[in-house]
């Protein structure tokens, strides 16, 4: 084990962990926010440059600082690392440029946009963004594009993060999804609009961390604060069958992986749970499903806001 | 000051890209010096003695370079020659490798012996098309002789080279994005560490150098690294070509020693003559694109008043406020008649272009710049554009995955540092900007 002070809290960690995975070990809000990092998608990481981090000391053998800001999801620790995320004017303003880049080209259209509610890049830019725009051009725009007959991809929001290749590129080997063009042309595509032919292609939208891959089965249904997400269970052949059924009175409108705190689909025994193409669109009625009880929420989400408490609150009441 | 040629001097004779006649003229000498008498660790220690550093534009030392590669057992190793030279104001690989394309050959067999490498690449440009063809013919020659091929020299050395032309990349010089593209993949740049030297092409440990690198090797095992380390000023050894562009009354490729004055580079008669049609210099860029752009009063001469050397610590004397670097050796020169605003307007739409658009800042920083860039230049700028351009830079610079995003701030910022009053004259009178130029900007009294 070795040891590495992140915002002066001391942690002890496996060596070959990332400063970003040290972080989430302590929890709390020493955490740096990651748009691309993907800890079950091994290969992710690196781009977004939301969790650039300062490293004031390299380990105790060297402890030079680094001289540039590091991506924290790409950089293993080294015993005696300190480093700073929150403690950091550096990382603040530069985490706030990147918003600012991430932000010029969006189209900001969360009005409209099913992923409002639970899009990292509304957090992100709610924490670090401004209010005002300084982008006066023209935002670069793609019309709307169907990848298979059930998602929707919308590229304007994208924010080429390479979630959803990392997962096509480990769900089929004749991989027709990738990104086209470069520079600020570079963009999200298949292969002359192919889709992919697996059962877990679902699983694109729920690793999108922006609106760019919506559920055509969901979209425009409901903003997802009005939904009850329910822990459910069914038997599946082809997944665990474990998921999130979003609630509308005795309605699914939608179904989801269990996504922890990170967005990130849970691990159920050991293994990154995703849900299948049929439990994510076919299974809309209740009697297909053994709901368990309300998933727990963060109680800062919007999800959590007026309509909805969790089960600890109802427990907690009771106490009191 | 003397002017020892070692890469380019005999490029006029007639055929001498033909094994034959480079053969004559004292050819693949490294090659049976170093496989016949020297140990792979030797030709190492000659490349660190010899103080070559690397020519494609970062200057890291090569002998250090090829020291660091892992070499753990039963792995195969590679050198790869990064022939994909497309920065803007840079075209020295390609005089090289068209003239003499058996010098970057020997070049590559004498340091693949020397990093036991038994499959070597040279990654070239795609555009440069016909210096592959140029180089292939070259190839199959030493393979013909017996330089290439099995058991070199009755050595016991095998080693095959490969030409592999990139699609015209300028990312694909980036030296992790060569090696995606080498392997048939989309040129993105990998994160690092892993560094090539560890886990390169294919997973497997990788050197990768410039062209004018390797082909420095040649004369470094020839002649001795200690010889070739006394060309050239302190940590500057040795010869570099130099691509010369702009408004010279000569331009061109020089190949110089290093620690000739820039002076002297510019208006001495065995070099660019000076500036063309009679007009005055009034800014420089030393070394390729992505170096910051000098103007006139800082050409010559540096801040501190000393005379400006073409070496890389006398370029960079001075940081970034007042120096530059030596680069790749992209020598563009402009006259008084050229416009700044519209010059890195230009280089920042080259890097936008560019960018492969991984990493967030600079996919939409350089998008940005450039945009901003080109209203002020077409004269719908304000004063608050020069000061978000200033923002955007600090926000690219360093935080992305490669290289390319500091060479794409690099320059505006160098620009708007020293072209601050052009910048602000481009927003005041719109109008003339659209039909004159500025012409030279004042030096400052006070030195920066």
């Amino acid at each position: 084990m070795i040891k590495v002070t992140i915002d002066d809290i001391e942690i002890e960690v496996e060596p070959g962990t990332t400063i970003l995975n040290a972080a989430r070990q302590a929890g709390g809000d020493i955490v740096p926010p990651a748009m691309c990092y993907y800890s079950k998608l091994p290969g992710t990481g690196g781009k977004c440059r939301t969790c650039l981090v300062e490293v004031a000391a390299g380990s105790t053998a060297d402890p030079r600082p680094m001289p540039k800001l590091v991506a924290s999801c790409s950089t293993a620790v080294m015993d005696g690392m300190i480093v700073k995320n929150k403690t950091s004017e550096r990382v603040h303003n530069n985490r706030g440029g990147v918003v600012e880049f991430l932000l010029i080209n969006h189209p900001l259209d969360c009005p409209i946009c099913d992923q409002a509610g639970e899009c990292h890049l509304q957090d992100l830019g709610y924490e670090h963004g401004s209010a005002k725009t300084r982008y006066e051009e023209k935002r670069r725009t793609y019309d709307p594009i169907d990848i298979g007959n059930k998602i929707k991809l919308h590229m304007n929001r994208c924010i080429l993060c390479y979630r959803c290749v990392h997962v096509a590129n480990q769900l089929t080997d004749k991989r027709v999804h990738g990104v086209l063009h470069r520079g600020e042309h570079a963009e999200i595509s298949t292969y002359i609009e192919n889709a992919i032919e697996n059962d877990f292609s679902g699983n694109m939208i729920d690793v999108c961390p922006v609106g760019a891959l919506t559920d055509k089965t969901f979209r425009f249904k409901s903003r997802v604060w009005f939904l009850k997400p329910m822990e459910a269970e069914c038997s599946c052949t082809k997944c665990s069958g474990k998921a999130v059924v979003w609630m509308f009175g005795n309605e699914i409108y939608r179904v989801t992986a269990r996504k922890d705190k990170y967005g990130e689909v849970e691990n159920i025994d050991d293994k990154a749970a995703w849900i299948c193409n049929d439990c994510r669109y076919d299974k809309k009625d209740t009697s297909k499903w053994n709901i368990i009880g309300p998933r727990s929420i963060n109680r800062h989400s919007v999800i959590s806001q007026g309509k909805y408490k969790t089960f600890m609150d109802k427990e907690q009441k009771k106490i009191s | 000051m003397s002017n020892r040629k070692l890469l380019i001097e005999n490029v006029h004779v007639e055929g001498y890209d033909t094994f034959d006649v480079y053969r004559k003229h004292g050819g693949y000498r490294s090659v049976e010096k170093a496989l016949k008498s020297m140990t792979p660790d030797e030709v190492v220690e000659e490349v660190k003695k010899s103080g070559l550093r690397g020519r494609g534009g970062a200057g890291f030392p090569t002998g250090m370079k090829w020291s660091f590669l892992a070499k753990p057992e039963g792995v195969q190793r590679h050198l790869v020659c990064n022939a994909d030279e497309s920065e803007p104001g840079t075209f020295k690989d390609r005089y090289l490798m068209e003239k003499n394309p058996h010098l970057l050959i020997e070049g590559m067999i004498t340091s693949s012996y020397a990093l036991g490498a038994n499959l070597s690449f040279i990654y070239i440009r795609g555009e440069f098309m016909y210096i592959l063809h140029i180089l292939e013919k070259a190839i199959d020659e030493a393979y013909a002789k017996g330089f290439l091929g099995k058991n070199i020299l009755g050595s016991g050395y095998d080693l095959d080279l490969r030409v592999a032309p990139g699609g015209g990349a300028y990312i694909c010089g980036e030296e992790t994005a060569l090696l995606e593209s080498l392997e048939g993949k989309r040129g993105n740049p990998r994160m690092k560490p892993p560094f090539p030297a560890v886990k390169g092409l294919w997973g497997n440990p990788t050197v990768v150098n410039n062209v004018e690198s390797i082909a420095a090797v040649v004369p470094i095992v020839n002649d001795g690294g200690e010889e070739y380390a006394k060309i050239g000023i302190d940590r500057s050894t040795g010869t570099k070509l130099i691509s010369a562009s702009g408004n010279l009354v000569r331009p061109g490729v020089y190949e110089i020693e290093l620690g000739l004055s820039v002076e002297e580079f510019i208006y001495g008669d065995d070099y660019c003559r000076g500036i063309a049609n009679g007009k005055k210099l009034k800014a420089c860029v030393p070394g390729g694109s992505s170096v910051p752009i000098l103007p006139h009063f800082l050409v010559t001469k540096t801040a501190a008043g000393a005379d400006r050397l073409m070496t890389y610590e006398s370029l960079a004397d001075g940081g970034f406020a007042t120096g530059s670097m030596l680069g790749s050796g992209g020598f563009i020169v402009f006259d008084e008649d050229q416009c700044i605003v519209r010059n890195t307007w230009n280089f920042a739409r080259f890097y936008s272009h560019e960018s492969c658009g991984q990493c967030s800042p600079c996919r939409e920083g350089t998008g940005w710049m450039e945009k901003v860039l080109h209203r002020l230049e077409h004269g719908h700028g304000n004063m608050r554009d020069i000061e978000l351009l200033e923002e955007i830079n600090k926000k690219i610079e360093g935080n992305t995955i490669c290289p390319l995003g500091d060479a794409a701030a690099w320059p505006v910022a160098a620009a708007i540092r020293h072209f601050r009053d052009e910048f602000e004259w481009h927003v005041n009178e719109p109008q003339q900007a659209q039909t004159r130029n500025y012409g030279l900007i004042t030096q400052p009294s006070v030195a920066v």
